[in-house]
């Protein structure tokens, strides 16, 4: 009999620490089954970072490197120059990605390097409770903006995908959500194509997954999945800002 | 005037820095320093400070803001930890040869990797050589303490050096004690208003700082930075009795517990030293004559004072909450060896690494030290220089 749904291959029976309705859990899931699709968990090196998804790599069923905070993308550099036939992917937050190490960010994808990043945008520091992040939106309140993020101080949001795709060597950048099955469905897709990319040498490949912190938010599950529609969405745009034609 | 209240460690230096009212602030969130500054922007949030603060994207652009700021004639605070502290290597000696009064709790916690976020000293001791000032406490009321009383060794005219003000993470920065807090004009006071000799647009003179300096004068100013950490031996020690004159608290450069009669004594730093001094009661009332130093200014490192202390010592250990991995033991343990040479010692010195990446070390832990030591004593042998205390074989 057909199996149509249970653990993915590329997942271990450990138990997600993350907590009730983040969406973490969601996309290591999307990760997993990609690599599950494309048939290359022997063939991949997952790259964990510091903040919530510190423990990736207990949940990836593949060979993980635990990264300093914000240096996965130069990390996966040495790995993919290494072992350029396998494939390396970054699992990043928004203070790893976005944050810390920017400079790393900006350029692996200078470089084109050949890695696949899924970048988790939640505009909050999750692990350290609630700081206000990079990704912060305008008048979003975080234990350290607790009046909100005020622009005259603290300056704007930072979109790292339409940044990152006026770079030639980042070939694929696509922003996403995992805020409704559809756009699940559409994530998995996008994730699926940045390592399609990788898999076929064209450059750097980056999928912004917009995410939701339920715990640091303040919110239920369901008003902060509604709260992500409403405020993240509109100033993140959702879909794809470059692709190349060879994985379509 | 004072207060007393029950609060965390975090808690106490943020309310130390809401005293002190800073001109600027900046920082990036690290477990388990986060609370501090996050403390600390809410009273910003609320007016409470007057604090320009300033969420940057990493500790080195923390610093490298701190650096900028304190440049500029202003009081500049950060705060970290481990991982943290490590990412500002560059700028810490920047702002330490800049000769820039900066202001930095440091809450220790174990230095990648393995990756760990509990208590040890590898991150502080790391930075030892940086030319910063490190005073270290045994509990919040210290680490209160030594808040308060940085700028004023740091600003001071002979000093002009950053201060870094260390506590245990998690063991003080997250556990409650009763301590005194004092009047927040009375912080202002005793701090007293900065007015820097040199910054940035002092149009009647300006200056450029942090030039290149080669072959010409580099060297000086390495010496000038070092005749600097000299003096700023002699400013710890009067600002702690001034401290001292304010609130009846305090020591300049260590505590001695029941150290005049001792034959067997512990050097440590940190939030152990409580619990060495929990030992040494039991060992007293043994009739074991066990004694303590604990040390409150690591650098500039009071050599002479400390062998003068431990000189009615027949044998002592050094503890250790961090390797140096010179295969010869802790820095600490170097130091004190080092003084005890310089003074024509006799004293049998062991080391023991204890407590790394938040490893609990308990009062029979210490007491098993003290043990050793006597057996040192009377049998005139050491077997071991240097040993491991609470772990795993």
């Amino acid at each position: 009999m057909e199996e149509l749904a249970g653990r993915p291959k590329s997942l271990t029976e450990q138990e997600f620490h993350y907590c009730p309705g983040c969406t973490h859990g969601i996309v290591h899931r999307l990760v997993a089954e990609v690599i599950d699709e494309l048939d290359i968990q022997e063939q991949t090196i997952g790259i964990a970072p510091v903040g919530c998804a510190v423990l990736a790599y207990d949940y990836f069923d593949l060979d993980m490197l635990e990264a300093a905070h914000g240096r996965p993308p130069a990390v996966a550099t040495g790995i993919k120059r290494v072992h350029p036939d396998k494939v390396v992917f970054t699992y990043q937050g928004d203070g790893d990605y976005a944050s810390i190490g920017t400079a790393e960010s900006v350029h692996a994808a200078s470089r084109g390097e050949r890695i696949t990043t899924v970048f988790i945008n939640n505009a909050i520091y999750g692990m350290t409770g609630g700081q206000m992040a990079p990704t912060t939106l305008e008048g979003q309140k975080a234990t350290t903006a607790p009046r909100g993020r005020d622009t005259k101080e603290a300056g704007f949001p930072l979109q790292m995908s339409e940044m990152l795709a006026t770079l030639e060597g980042a070939v694929y950048v696509a922003r996403v959500s995992v805020d409704t099955p559809q756009r699940i469905k559409q994530a998995k897709e996008a994730i699926k194509k940045a390592f399609k990319v990788q898999l076929k040498g064209l450059g750097y490949a980056l999928v912004e997954v917009l995410s939701t912190c339920p715990t640091n938010w303040g919110l239920s599950p369901q008003q902060a999945l509604d709260w992500l529609e409403d405020n993240m969405i509109p100033y993140y745009p959702l879909g794809e800002l470059k692709s190349v034609g060879e994985v379509e | 005037m004072s207060n007393q209240v029950a609060l965390t460690g975090n808690e106490a230096i943020a309310n130390a820095m809401r005293q002190i009212n800073p001109d600027v602030v900046a920082a990036y969130p690290i477990t388990p320093q986060t609370e501090i500054v996050q403390i600390f922007s809410q009273f910003v949030a609320d007016g409470e400070v007057d604090t320009d603060f300033v969420t940057v994207e990493s500790e080195h652009s923390a610093m490298s803001a701190s650096v900028g700021a304190s440049a500029s004639g202003a009081r500049a605070m950060t705060a970290t930890a481990a991982n943290g502290l490590a990412l500002m290597w560059e700028i810490l000696y920047i702002a330490a040869s800049t000769r820039l009064p900066i202001v930095m709790p440091v809450v220790n916690r174990a230095l990648s990797g393995p990756i760990n976020i509990h208590c040890d000293h590898s991150d502080s001791m790391g930075a030892r050589d940086s030319g910063w000032i490190q005073l270290y406490a045994e509990n919040a009321q210290e680490a209160y303490d030594n808040t308060i009383q940085a700028f004023k060794i740091g600003e001071h005219e002979d000093v002009k050096l950053p201060v870094m003000v260390n506590m245990d993470g998690f063991i003080i920065s997250h556990a409650v004690e009763n301590f005194n807090i004092l009047a927040d004009e009375d912080v202002q006071e005793f701090i007293g208003e900065y007015n820097p000799e040199h910054t940035l647009l002092d149009a009647e003179n300006p200056i450029t700082v942090g030039p290149i300096d080669l072959q010409d004068y580099y060297f000086e100013h390495k010496r000038q930075q070092s005749e600097a950490v000299k003096h700023a031996k002699k400013v710890v020690a009067e600002v702690a009795e001034e401290y001292n004159e304010l609130t009846g608290r305090g020591f300049s450069y260590f505590e001695e517990y029941k150290l005049d009669d001792a034959e067997v004594g512990i050097v440590a730093l940190g939030s152990t030293t409580g619990t060495a001094k929990a030992a040494v009661d039991n060992l007293r009332d043994e009739g074991i004559k066990a004694g303590l130093l604990k040390l409150r200014l690591y650098r500039p490192f009071p050599a002479e004072e400390i062998t003068e202390a431990l000189s009615n010592l027949k044998v002592l250990a050094v503890l250790d909450r961090a390797e140096t991995f010179s295969d010869t033991g802790g820095p600490v343990f170097a130091d004190i060896r080092s003084a005890l040479y310089n003074a024509d010692s006799e004293i049998e010195a062991v080391n023991y690494i204890y407590g790394l990446g938040g490893r609990d070390t308990q009062v029979d832990e210490i007491e098993a030290v003290y043990k050793d030591l006597q057996d040192i004593l009377e049998s005139g042998e050491v077997e071991e220089r240097v040993q491991y205390l609470g772990v795993r074989e």
